[in-house]
């Protein structure tokens, strides 16, 4: 009998070690022969510790499952969710990044090329570097990071730079609030990574890769640097890739715990053992970037969604999405919500559609007052705008952004002034410091905020032109986009601005 | 009002100069062209339109960050900074736009915001960017106020309303001598940080913390500015855009009002600098970013270390005494000079017309040289002529006279720039030549590889960001073997360039040559015991020299100042041939001069044995010009070198002497044999800013000017004549030139120079490779490198292009021989001596500044293993003996030296390391082998009793009578 307990991170938080070890425990008590394969999650983390069971039947679905609960799991007598790929959370999705993750074993690397992977690798191999990066222009891939740069350009310039090497960094420092998309594929598909950066590799000649993983993601790290050995042993790197003739290794660097780092010029920064600061562009890092030399700086998601694209093709990719944002997305759905997790999908989902459809609405069951995408820069929904649907340019018209994809629900209990505040602080707190209107622009950003707290209706403009000086002089996103939340908190939600001058005034 | 030069077009351009094609841009509406990869804001300011900008400025790379300079751009999306944006064909900049002064008047008002506004009392008032970009940007109002729940963060204020202290504000780090810190005022522009590192190379500063917390921090936690790697070299204070980084000597003096562009008169790099005045009060010195030689970088010395100027020991009046057991009277320039000039012509009549001869100085300027050796040949009437440069690089002179046929060094500092593989053997140029060494580690960071011959570990061998890729750690002596070898393995392994060697050199010459160097004897293997440099090593480097592209040899006095000085430098010019290295940028040989006018004293004829232009005095026609514009007869016969006129004075027929600007008591080797030369002469004349060591011995004290009264010219290392510019009229009265005339004068000379430019104008008439050099020339060119003729109007930056100056390269044999000075079982250490950065040769000025704060004596390194055996422990007081004396020092136990080696400076008169040194000198040039001394290191309780009397004895030798009224 083969038994899946997830070994991601969130399954682990909610008990699937102890899980894992009590069946074990009672199997062997029990002489029952069982295989327990720790698998990465499924994406319903109200459901996690999730167990899969295959009787036979196919995999069928128990969760949240506790210690406590294993008994009853052996005897068969525990209450099913039936197949977990019926459920309507998981049934709704279109799997193309994820279709692998919570379903193999993610360091079993027969496991993985059952389900389709390093079929993209060889294809990729049989190509050559320019077919490489029209595919990926052809899929209409662009960064997952954020910022929606499409990938196949990207490459193309680092392709064309001239260099002695070239780099394929993986930004793996996915620090956003409500974010875990990278998280998940790395503990869940870790070869998804590897294989997709070392068809960027072929693509633009690049002999070295680095994958920038957050120190908070101990269990990510653990399995990338188990992928990576692997990946060794089996010739998929090192000084042959697959036979292609071409040498490309991968090594995992930890971060140190700087949001900042995430920021792909002072992730550079970082890996070269410098202070992580940013950089001003031009220089682009596809030109001059890791040691000066042309790099491929790509989100976890952009990288492991190339796999599939060389394996089913690009059209199959660019067929699904809307408008000029072709593709799945993951959508990871957080905070206050019934039902919180990965969800991918094709772009084009409303926000309506995403928070109540699929998120079930609040789990507090008060109305939903806002929700912000895309990070702690994003910008708050407030519902009158839940048609938007979930597109780039789409998120853009309305003020938004979608950034990583994070989606965070709040009820009518959440004071939006304090969330401007937190935004301000957020950035103050992990601000690099290097240019101006960052580094002091954000202290005066919570003092000002305080001020509008304390009922000074004269610093309501001042932040306003605070947030515009931001906006337009920061150097990257941090100080760039933390008016987003700012400004969209201060204009859709003006009540909670509107305090009073104190009593005793 | 020519000597009030004030620099026509000192604007910060914003970001640095590129070569490129051009490109044309509208920027404002005006098109403007400029090289490719120029940034938009150095474009506009070419077109005359300043961006207001803080973190940029043009000494430095574009870092981003103030975001101030920020421009629209037609079909752009936002608003880029113009500093970090290159220009590109077609482009439309505006840098004017109500969005672009909606976002600067903000920046500025969140900076203001952080700032205190003591704009008033502030040293930088006037000069501080962040004032003057307030006003640019039109800030009027700023609206950042503190809730009523907290106060508003900030840096400046030491406690908040309330009186709690105040976590972010940090105390004033005066550590340094010549600068502050204040972190109150710090706009965290990085700009300091990026010249220690882009500039100095230094990496001592850097920002700790992050966000509203970045602060400047140098060195490690719990350094201050003087504790922390910082060398002082000042480039961060002339980077700071307001008051956190400040000279004391503005705090004290306020700001500049009129500046003044001459030339530093320490080392021989000839750094350009900006005087800043206020009337005759020098308030800073600020290298300009004009000056060719050092592109606007100085090193401490420069910069901060001119207030020997205004020292309480310079002596200001003229003193005579009969004996020098006398103490000295204070008399009027008319009677110091009478008597002086009778007591010279008294000892000619006596002892005849060659018994009294002069020396020159490498310090004072060409005009001032070129009089003193004019004095000897045409007013003493006899050849008795040497100058300070004997003991230095005379054997460069000789060296490269012989090989390439000029007696210089053959690139200009920019070389270094393009240059790939950098040998530098027996200088330590972070020391002696700081800001070389910068130039040079810029480009060792950008991939050119090192490779250092030294005995001792030297900074470059390994500091930040610079790892040399050899370091062949020879025993002191052994140069010849080294570079033989080298030239051996480049020879036998068939990596000569053949084609440069049959077209520009001598081709049967290279035969015998490589026929000489291709012996076994001479191959690294066969060397390695006496060099103790490991044949691969030797053999790795020579391969990588030969093949590594641009291949430049820089050296220093730790290549003349052997035995065999002559024969190194020649081995050095073969290398350099044999390999294709001479003739274009990025390659050559390069001595590192020690002194600011070593070339310049050795070019104006100084040596006993040549005119100006290195003619020979036995050349009829050479001497008929001088004949004809002096109206005198030229003796044909070389006269004395220094260490002849002590032996001579010793035998008792060398009797008066005028030094002008040297001290060779302390400077000259075995200062015992020294002493005694000078104690036998009638008449000493020194002609200097302080009573140095050797006026101990002299009857005539005439006092000097400082290089900041007079008018003139220093040639630096790169053949360079740069202007000296009166900054302020001399203390004494007069230049040092007048001077010397005064004396000629009244021993029957007859001159009537009225002003220095009228020196170098005779210089230009009777020297060829001066002809074309004149006060309006270097007015006009700011500086220009001899050859200065018909041929070469605006000067040679690099020498030989075409073909060696003497036709055809010329390969010397360089047959090693051992020195003479061995060590044994009495003297079995080698002791090699040097410099240190913040000293400056006898320290005559240095100690007289601030700068003891980083070497106030002298100390001697010695292995740890050297050190155990005889008991030393670190900061042991130790008795240092030779065969020629002997003194105490402190000890320091490094192993920077390698065992069986010791090594110290000579800045400090107290510890006399000459006393030490031996009198064996260069087979050609009698430059003193100062490098090599075989001692033994023992420990002691202090001073040797030879010191003890030598203090005694200068106590007593410097009283002063004070003028009768």
């Amino acid at each position: 009998m083969k038994i899946w307990v997830p070994l991601d991170s969130a399954a682990k938080a909610l008990g699937a070690d102890a899980v894992a070890a009590a069946i074990a425990r009672e199997a062997a008590t029990r002489g029952i022969e069982v295989e327990i394969v720790r698998n990465g999650s499924r994406g319903m983390i109200w459901l996690e510790p999730l167990v899969e069971i295959d009787r036979g039947r196919g995999r069928e679905g128990f969760g949240p499952v506790t210690p406590a609960d294993v008994s009853a799991l052996l005897d068969g007598t525990l209450d099913s969710l039936g197949l977990v790929e019926d459920l309507p959370f998981f049934a709704r999705q279109t799997r193309l990044t994820f279709a692998r993750c919570g379903v193999i074993d993610p360091l079993r690397l027969s496991d993985y090329e059952t389900y389709g992977g390093l079929v993209g690798l060889r294809r990729a191999i049989a190509m050559g570097e320019a077919a490489i990066v029209e595919e990926v222009k052809a899929s209409g891939l662009r960064g997952r990071g954020g910022a929606g740069f499409p990938t196949g350009i990207k490459w193309d310039t680092v392709r064309k730079a001239e260099g002695d090497r070239k780099y394929i960094v993986c930004n793996a420092d996915e620090g956003d609030s409500g974010t875990f998309a990278d998280r998940m594929i790395m503990e869940g598909d870790p070869f998804s990574l590897i294989e997709g950066m070392a068809i960027a590799a072929l693509g633009v000649g690049a002999s070295k890769g680095f994958v920038y993983l957050r120190s908070e993601y101990p269990d990510a790290i653990r399995v990338m640097n188990d992928a990576v050995s692997i990946a060794r042993e089996a010739d998929i790197l090192g000084p042959d890739v697959l036979g292609s003739g071409q040498a490309f290794d991968i090594e995992v660097r930890v971060g140190a715990g700087a949001y900042v780092c995430g920021e792909e010029t002072s992730l550079l920064n970082s890996l070269e053992g410098r202070r992580g600061v940013v950089r001003a562009k031009p220089p682009l890092p596809a030109i001059e970037g890791l040691f000066g030399m042309p790099t491929v700086v790509n989100n976890v998601i952009s990288l492991a969604t190339v796999p599939v694209i060389f394996e089913k093709g690009a059209q199959h990719y660019a067929d699904f999405g809307l408008g000029r944002s072709r593709g799945t997305i993951p959508i990871q759905i957080a905070g206050n919500v019934q039902f919180g997790g990965l969800f991918e999908t094709a772009f084009g989902l409303t926000l309506a559609e995403i928070v109540q459809g699929i998120g079930g609405g609040t789990s507090s069951g008060r109305p939903v007052k806002a929700v912000q995408v895309g990070g702690p820069l994003g910008a708050y929904f407030a519902p009158d705008q839940f048609d938007t649907p979930f597109g780039y340019e789409e998120f853009d018209g309305a003020g938004g952004l979608i950034g990583h994809a994070g989606v965070v629900v709040f009820d009518d209990g959440i004071d939006m002034l304090s969330m401007a505040r937190f935004a301000m602080e957020f950035c103050a707190i992990e601000s690099c410091g290097k240019c101006t209107p960052c580094r002091i622009g954000a202290v005066r950003g919570v003092e000002t905020i305080d001020r509008i707290a304390e009922g000074d209706a004269a610093a309501i403009p001042l932040l306003t032109d605070l947030c515009e000086t931001m906006k337009d002089g920061s150097l990257c996103a941090l100080g760039g986009f933390t008016p987003y939340p700012v400004l969209s908190a201060l204009t859709r939600f003006p009540d909670d601005f509107a305090r009073q001058k104190e009593a005793a005034e | 009002m020519k000597d009030f030069i004030i620099p026509s077009d000192d604007r910060d351009m914003g970001t640095p100069a590129r070569d490129g094609a051009p490109v044309t841009l509208t920027i404002d509406g005006f098109e403007v062209t400029v090289p490719e990869g120029t940034s938009v804001m150095r474009a506009a300011a070419e077109a005359g339109i300043g961006v207001p900008k803080l973190c940029a400025t043009d000494s430095l790379e574009a870092f981003g960050s103030c975001r101030l300079c920020v421009v629209e751009i037609e079909g752009r999306r936002g608003t880029p900074a113009s500093c970090t944006t290159p220009v590109a064909p077609g482009m439309v900049v505006r840098t004017q736009s109500d969005k672009v002064r909606r976002i600067r008047r903000g920046v500025m008002e969140l900076y203001i915001s952080d700032h205190p506004l003591d704009c008033l009392t502030c040293a930088a008032n006037g000069d501080c960017e962040l004032q003057d970009m307030a006003g640019a940007v039109g800030l009027r109002d700023v609206r950042y106020e503190a809730p009523k729940d907290g106060g508003l963060a900030n840096h400046f204020a030491l406690r908040d309303t309330s009186g709690a202290a105040n976590p972010e504000w940090r105390p004033k780090d005066d550590s340094n001598p010549y600068f502050t810190f204040d972190p109150s005022k710090c706009i965290v522009c990085n700009r300091c940080v990026r010249a220690c590192e882009e500039v100095q190379g230094t990496f001592a500063l850097t920002i700790e913390g992050r966000g509203f917390d970045s602060r400047i921090s140098a060195g490690a936690a719990g350094d201050d500015f003087l504790t922390s790697d910082c060398v002082s070299c000042g480039a961060c204070v002339q980077a700071c855009p307001t008051a956190t980084l400040q000279e004391k000597s503005v705090i004290e003096l306020g700001t500049p009002e009129r500046s003044v562009v001459t030339t530093c008169a320490y080392c021989g790099v000839g750094c350009s600098f900006k005087a800043e005045l206020n009337g005759d009060q020098l308030v800073r010195m600020v290298p300009w970013k004009d000056g060719k030689a050092n592109r606007g970088h100085s090193c401490v010395k420069g910069r901060f270390a001119w207030g020997y100027a205004n020292h309480a020991d310079r002596i200001l009046n003229p003193m005579i005494r009969d004996s020098v057991d006398q103490p000295w009277r204070e008399v009027s320039w008319d009677e110091a000079i009478t008597f002086a000039a009778d007591r010279m012509r008294r000892l000619q009549e006596k002892y005849g017309r060659k018994s009294i001869g002069v020396i020159t100085s490498s310090r004072c300027t060409n005009e001032e040289t070129y009089l003193v050796q004019k004095l000897a040949r045409g007013v003493f009437m006899n050849n008795n002529t040497d100058t300070c440069a004997r003991v230095c690089h005379s054997p460069t002179g000789y060296g490269l006279g012989q090989t390439f046929g000029t007696s210089a060094g053959t690139q200009d500092f920019d070389s270094v720039a393009q240059t790939d593989v950098v040998v530098v053997i027996g200088a330590n140029p972070t020391d002696g030549h700081p800001v070389f060494a910068s130039r040079l580690k810029k480009r060792l960071r950008q991939g050119a590889v090192l490779i250092v011959i030294d005995p001792r570990r030297i900074d470059l061998v390994r500091m930040p960001h610079v790892e040399a890729a050899h370091h062949l750690a020879l025993r002191p002596g052994t140069n010849v073997a080294v570079v033989t070898a080298m030239a051996h393995v480049i020879v036998t392994e068939g990596l000569i360039d053949e084609g440069f060697i049959r077209t520009r050199c001598d081709w049967d010459e290279f035969r015998d040559y490589a026929e000489f160097v291709s012996d076994s004897r001479h191959s690294p293997e066969a060397t390695e015991m006496l060099t103790g440099v490991p044949a691969s090593d030797l053999r790795a480097a020579a391969r990588l020299f030969a093949t590594g592209g641009n291949g430049a040899i820089y050296y220093g006095l730790g290549v003349t100042e052997h035995s065999q000085g002559s024969t190194t430098v020649m081995g050095i010019a073969n290398l350099a041939m044999l390999t294709g290295n001479v003739g274009r940028p990025g390659v050559g040989v390069n001595p590192l001069r020690g002194q600011n006018n070593v070339q310049g004293s050795c070019d104006m004829g100084s040596f006993p044995h040549e005119l100006p232009g290195y003619r020979h005095v036995k050349g009829a026609e050479v001497r008929a010009i001088f004949e004809r514009v002096w109206g005198v007869e030229i003796d044909p016969e070389p006269g004395l070198r220094i260490p002849n006129m002590l032996d001579a004075a010793v035998d008792g027929t060398f009797k008066g002497l005028y030094c002008q600007g040297e001290d060779i008591l302390q400077s000259d080797p075995d200062t015992r044999h020294v002493a005694a030369g000078l104690a036998a002469m009638e008449c000493v004349i020194v002609h200097d800013l302080f009573l140095n060591e050797t006026a101990t011995y002299a009857h005539v004290f005439l006092p000097g000017s400082s290089f900041l009264e007079k008018d003139g010219t220093f040639t630096n290392a790169e053949r360079r004549i740069n202007r000296v510019r009166k900054v302020m009229a001399p203390r004494n009265g007069y230049a040092d030139w007048e001077v010397t005339q005064l004396l000629a004068n009244a021993m029957g000379g007859g001159w009537s120079y009225a002003h220095p430019s009228e020196i170098m104008k005779e210089i230009a008439e009777t020297t060829p490779s001066f002809a074309g050099v004149s006060y309006d020339l270097l007015d006009r060119a700011g500086s220009v490198q001899w050859p200065c003729n018909d041929a070469a109007p605006e000067g040679t930056p690099l020498m030989h292009v075409d073909g060696f100056v003497r036709g055809k390269g010329r390969f010397i044999v360089t047959e090693y021989v051992a020195t003479d000075e061995r060590t044994g079982p009495r003297f079995p250490l080698l002791l090699t001596t040097g410099r240190i950065l913040s000293q400056y040769n006898v320290g005559a000025q240095t100690r007289r500044t601030a700068n003891v704060v980083w070497h106030d004596e002298d100390v001697l390194e010695i292995h740890p293993h050297d050190a155990e055996v005889r008991g030393v422990s670190n900061g042991d007081f130790v008795k240092l003996a030779s065969r020629s004396g002997e003194t105490a020092l402190r000890a320091k136990i490094t192993d920077r030296v390698s065992p069986g080696v010791v090594y110290t400076t000579f800045h400090h008169p107290d510890t006399q390391a000459n006393v030490i040194t031996t009198d064996y000198s260069d087979w050609a040039t009698n430059c003193p082998e100062y490098k090599v001394t075989a001692v033994q290191v023992s420990r002691s309780n202090g001073p040797t009793e030879w010191q003890e009397d030598y203090a005694a004895r200068t106590t007593q030798a410097r009283r002063i009578l004070p003028a009768a009224e």
